[in-house]
């Protein structure tokens, strides 16, 4: 088992990865794929019972992650190849003509660890949702992780998800938000006025858990606690607070980061705040 | 002309209903969904003998699309169904991402198609959904023309491992076609003629043989294709037929954009170009009445098909 250094050693290279790969690509998402990275190395590293060698698209046998929010692909194809699912020297092809590392996640290409395509925003909860009711008719005891963007809960679809989880009791589910608080064209308070989502989503009948979604060993005790709730008759929403653009000083904390690629100067900088721990790719 | 019997009215609809309830016999894995439509579309039986199979979506089609991609993935067959506007244009992003794009072997089943839904008018009618569908990469298109037909598609979607969109209607109308096993992608040649083809889909096929009929004692000999699956389309046979008559009828309950007329259009112009005529909605929106009483005003049925029929054959 990873211990919580080897989770940080594994988020800092993790963080090295997204800045290399949007820069090879000159395009990308890096915020919300730095905000995610903390968490999503400890559920890949640490929480979910997985196997990239027996991994098929059927996931039987295994826990499953769906990422809802598609943008976060730097994040989201780093963590696979770093858990094994593909090569690593496959990152640098991201977004390139032919590559399997498509702009957003496609299963048109055949990547290992990929479910289902994303990047409409809002419907990746609806397919875990269907998956995690795949795997009580299969009795396949296996839980289903899904991450969602907090902006992206802005979509209508996100709600209708929640009452239908909760109505059929799906609690093999557990749901991730990445409450970085930004988007596109502002802080979600700004465009949207997301309010207090933790309110929100208990009022939609789930159980949910805050926690900070940088600190390593609060992370691993929230995806503790959602593991005791499984089987218990509802869905479960851990609410990461996280800092979009985290672990680079210029980045970090701004809106301007969601979809911007840094320049040669400023990758320079970013990388001298990142550790390589695993070796770039 | 080869005759064919009426052995009662019944609604497609109700055929879908029967064709579930055996797919979900044969095959464990068929499950469906429902955006708070269960009676509307004929699925209580499969609901009453399969309760844990049987997943109410409530009023929530985009979520209800969503959710039967991710049944698909892990194994299960689920066929997810409302009316034909509310799984086709309201969740057409959906459909696109999660169910085609994504390649998951989801079925949509589409009930109450066309102008023939009646009385609850334009916003519940739909005259787009064809378009809609068959511009996916992937989709299956398949809208079969009475009760029993439309049980056997049933049965064949359920068997077809990939995405389907199946059409079908509300009113009851004659059931007429032999019970066999319906092969996806074939056209059905229900009436060999020599003057000109008619080709149609759904509701419009029995109206097809009405109007061959009515223009046999013209002196007219009419070749009659239903086109079942609207995508794969039968090329071979339309093109044969073509050549053969040299003028072409086509036959819909769906507007005129993007829907089967253009897709024959297109199939000869490029291969073996005849005058064609096109039975089916002028870029309009429907409105309240009852389902005889639209379609005679939109010119959509026997009447209308015979009367294409004299026309284009005064251009060949």
């Amino acid at each position: 088992m990873q211990s919580t250094e080897d989770l940080k050693k594994i988020a800092s290279q993790v963080r090295r990865d997204i800045i290399r790969m949007v820069a090879l690509a000159k395009s990308g998402h890096p915020g919300g794929s730095m905000s995610s990275t903390d968490f999503m190395t400890a559920l890949y590293f640490r929480v979910m019972d997985q196997d990239p060698s027996t991994w098929t698209r059927k996931g039987s046998g295994q826990d499953a992650f769906i990422l809802s929010a598609g943008h976060l692909t730097p994040m989201y194809y780093s963590i696979l190849s770093r858990a094994g699912y593909f090569p690593t020297s496959e990152l640098a092809s991201f977004r390139k003509f032919g590559t399997r590392l498509q702009g957003h996640p496609s299963v048109r290409k055949g990547l290992p660890g990929v479910f289902q395509a994303a990047g409409s925003l809002g419907q990746g909860l609806s397919v875990a949702v269907g998956m995690a009711l795949g795997k009580k008719a299969a009795k396949d005891n296996h839980s289903v992780y899904v991450l969602c963007g907090d902006g992206e809960t802005e979509e209508g679809q996100i709600w209708e998800a929640a009452l239908f989880a909760a109505h059929h009791k799906v609690d093999n589910l557990v749901a991730m938000t990445d409450v970085n608080g930004q988007q596109i064209d502002g802080t979600t308070e700004s465009v949207a006025g997301l309010g207090d989502l933790e309110a929100k989503w208990q009022a939609f009948g789930w159980e949910t858990i805050s926690a900070d979604g940088h600190d390593m060993d609060k992370i691993l005790e929230a995806f503790a606690k959602a593991g005791d709730l499984k089987g218990k008759g509802k869905p479960v929403m851990i609410l990461f607070k996280t800092e979009m653009g985290h672990g680079v000083d210029f980045m970090a904390g701004t809106h301007k980061w969601h979809g911007s690629v840094p320049n040669d100067e400023q990758c320079g900088v970013a990388l001298g705040q990142l550790q390589e721990t695993l070796g770039d790719f | 002309m080869k005759k064919y019997t009426d052995r009662g009215k019944k609604d497609t609809r109700s055929g879908f209903g029967e064709g579930l309830l055996q797919a979900g016999k044969a095959d464990p894995k068929v499950v469906a969904l429902t955006a708070d439509l269960k009676g509307s579309l004929k699925m209580d039986a499969f609901a009453a003998e399969f309760p844990d199979r049987y997943y109410e979506c409530g009023i929530a089609e985009a979520n209800m699309i969503g959710t039967a991609s991710g049944m698909a993935l892990t194994g299960l067959v689920p066929f997810a169904g409302s009316f034909a506007e509310f799984v086709t244009g309201r969740v057409y992003d959906q459909i696109r991402m999660e169910v085609c794009y994504g390649k998951t072997n989801v079925k949509i089943a589409s009930s109450h198609a066309g102008i023939t839904l009646g009385e609850d008018g334009a916003t519940h009618q739909t005259m787009e959904d064809i378009a809609l569908m068959r511009v996916l990469p992937d989709m299956v298109v398949i809208n079969p023309c009475d009760w029993t037909q439309t049980k056997n598609a049933t049965i064949a979607a359920a068997k077809y491992n990939g995405p389907v969109y199946l059409r079908f209607g509300r009113p009851k109308v004659a059931d007429f076609m032999p019970d066999e096993p319906f092969e996806i992608g074939k056209a059905y040649v229900l009436n060999e003629g020599k003057d000109v083809t008619i080709i149609a889909t759904g509701h419009m096929v029995w109206e097809a043989l009405k109007a061959a009929e009515t223009l046999e004692t013209e002196g007219i000999c009419a070749e009659v294709i239903d086109i079942a699956t609207i995508k794969p389309l039968d090329k071979a046979t339309v093109i044969a037929s073509a050549i053969k008559t040299g003028a072409i009828v086509v036959a819909e309950e769906h507007n005129m954009a993007g829907g089967l007329g253009e897709l024959i259009a297109g199939v000869l112009a490029s291969t073996s170009p005849k005058p064609i005529e096109f039975v089916n909605g002028k870029d309009t929106f429907g409105q309240s009445g009852t389902p005889s009483e639209l379609l005679a005003a939109y010119g959509i049925d026997a009447n209308g098909i015979a009367d294409a029929v004299r026309r284009v054959i005064e251009r060949k």
